[in-house]
């Protein structure tokens, strides 16, 4: 018999260290997390095109169509109403990179050589969302600053707008399980990028992110009054601008955490046995 | 040490009508390399997938390093190293990150890791480029790297899926040696190629599938054998000077022209027989070798269409 190497683990240190655990299990999405931020330093181009899609539609709704909309309380100036719902758009737009950054990664192979790894199974997932999370983070707060600078005003303390941000960004999150899920199932980036858009459009635009629902049909409003993305901008309007009960805080919760407990569960799934 | 790093026994996986794997059994003694030989879609993946805890297998049992690979996944995880025909790294990391990574997700430490990275990139001739993102790397520079990752932890079970496919002939050999390099340092080896010519230089065991199914086992000389030999043939001026030079030489006119010999002794044959050829002044204006080519392996092994190789 050949000698091995040298350097070789034995067959008994092989069989004895363990790598599971939560501790392995955090170490190992910080790896993965830091991977994914890496490479967002690296295509610097990938956080400025996530800040022009905003920046656009705060140029089209505060200047094109602002002056026709009513807001949706007296006395509050449009673009007090508009900017908690363009922050919540762009955190959910946000999770269009966790669907892309999974399947191209599949798509190469990557995801193939991570799973002969002895790493943490829920590790490769949990580090591309958390990674999101991180880019959603500073993408709001620039986005935040983008309003301040076309007349955005909060009505309550720093706390409060503190507190919507991180509303926001929880439903983020949630909505990032959703996309690892529609990532896994795609075949590339490009098609993670067009199975995306009809899953957004009626979250955001079928909302009262921009306009109130008032005017919608019937049927329209029904919807619109109660998907989750419409609840958690009431929510953030609550924090920030003191508009709206404090219930729809706990709504957004409620469905982040929701949203969260069914669908990463099954987006593991859909890793382990892709 | 086990004797046998590999073993499977009756693996098999399908997915929905198609069996893409239909009962394989194979063995690897420790420190030998198998060559697992097929066509695309024969199902060469498929097994190094099941092999390497990726996918999980219908029925069947496998161990890898005397590890099942069913119920005893981390372990197998912890004692292979996989480098796949995709070349499996990160675009947008620089080799150096790509290694580091893997280091880290193989647990063996941050410290470690950045060493081991250190020296994986100095064997392989990546030292110049190992800082630099690897979306600039040539095919077998990535290829090297992925390689390369897969050492990482000097795993004693090596997995390469096809490892050479898309790439041109210099990096091709160049892979090879490093293969080679690990193979004398006692790493077992389970190789898939499309190449008879890589399993032949490379592979202590050759496993010839087809459909999901195994065709035909043995050494690279065995197979050869059912193949017959390499052939020689001259084409010459004349007619005339075919008959005179298949007598002179042992060999049979064919199509006018064309002296066919079989290759017995390799190059020794062909030397020999140009020797002659030039004492007798005959100088033929064409030499062709045809080697057994994988369809001709296919050929004749699935049976289909078996009479147009072969003999001619």
């Amino acid at each position: 018999m050949n000698t091995p190497n040298a350097a070789a683990p034995t067959h008994a240190a092989i069989s004895a260290s363990s790598g599971a655990g939560l501790v392995w299990a955090i170490r190992d999405t910080g790896a993965m997390v830091w991977r994914n931020l890496t490479v967002l330093r690296r295509v610097p181009q990938l956080l400025i095109f996530a800040l022009v899609q905003p920046l656009i539609f705060v140029f089209m709704f505060r200047y094109v169509f602002g002056g026709a909309i009513p807001s949706g309380a007296e006395g509050l100036p449009y673009v007090d109403y508009l900017m908690p719902g363009i922050f919540v758009q762009t955190v959910t737009f946000g999770a269009i990179n966790t669907a892309v950054g999974l399947a191209e990664d599949k798509n190469s192979g990557l995801l193939e050589r991570l799973k002969s790894l002895p790493m943490s199974r829920s590790a490769v997932l949990g580090g591309r969302v958390l990674a999101d999370t991180s880019r959603n983070v500073v993408v709001v707060t620039l986005m935040l600053f983008v309003g301040f600078l076309v007349g955005f005003n909060t009505h309550t303390n720093p706390f409060k707008v503190a507190c919507g941000v991180a509303l926001m960004v929880l439903f983020g999150f949630a909505i990032c399980w959703l996309f690892a899920l529609i990532g896994l199932s795609v075949a590339n980036g490009e098609a993670a990028q067009a199975a995306a858009f009809p899953i957004l459009a009626p979250l955001t635009f079928a909302s009262n992110a921009f306009v109130p629902t008032e005017t919608m049909p019937g049927w329209l409003q029904y919807w619109a009054e109660r998907q989750p993305l419409s609840i958690t901008v009431r929510g953030v309007r609550a924090l920030m601008l003191g508009t709206e009960p404090m219930d729809y805080v706990w709504g957004s919760i409620a469905w982040s955490v929701g949203i969260t407990a069914v669908l990463a569960p099954l987006a593991v799934r859909r890793f382990r046995n892709s | 040490m086990t004797a046998i790093a590999i073993l499977a026994e009756d693996l098999r996986k399908t997915y929905g009508e198609v069996v893409a794997v239909d009962r394989i059994s194979l063995a690897v003694p420790t420190g030998t390399v198998l060559g697992l030989l097929g066509a695309n879609g024969a199902g060469k993946t498929t097994m190094v997938r099941m092999l390497t805890t990726v996918l999980q297998p219908d029925s069947g049992r496998g161990t890898v390093n005397g590890f099942d690979v069913l119920h005893q996944q981390q372990a197998v995880r912890r004692s292979i190293g996989l480098a796949g025909q995709y070349a499996a790294v990160d675009e947008n990391l620089t080799g150096r990150e790509n290694l580091v990574l893997v280091g880290r997700l193989t647990h063996i430490g941050k410290a470690a890791a950045r060493q081991r990275a250190t020296e994986l990139l100095h064997q392989f001739h990546l030292t110049d480029a190992g800082d630099r993102p690897v979306r600039t790397y040539s095919g077998g520079m990535r290829r090297r790297l992925d390689l390369g990752a897969a050492l990482v932890t000097h795993p004693p079970v090596l997995f390469l899926d096809e490892p050479t496919t898309g790439l041109d002939p210099a990096s091709r050999l160049d892979l090879w040696e490093v293969i080679e390099t690990l193979v004398s340092d006692g790493t077992t080896v389970l190789l898939t190629t499309q190449y008879l010519e890589e399993a032949d230089r490379l592979a202590d065991n050759i496993v010839v599938i087809d459909k999901g199914l195994i065709a035909a086992e043995g050494t690279a000389k065995q197979l050869k054998a059912r193949l017959g030999d390499t052939v020689i043939e001259f084409e010459l001026a004349s007619s005339e000077v075919a008959v005179v030079a298949a007598e002179l030489l042992g060999g049979t006119v064919a199509a006018g022209t064309i002296v066919r010999l079989l290759m017995g002794n390799g190059a020794d044959t062909l030397r020999d027989a140009l020797n002659r050829l030039a004492a007798a002044d005959i100088s033929p204006a064409h030499v062709a070798l045809r080697e057994p080519s994988l369809d001709d392996v296919f050929l004749s092994l699935t049976g289909t269409n078996a009479s147009n190789s072969g003999a001619n």
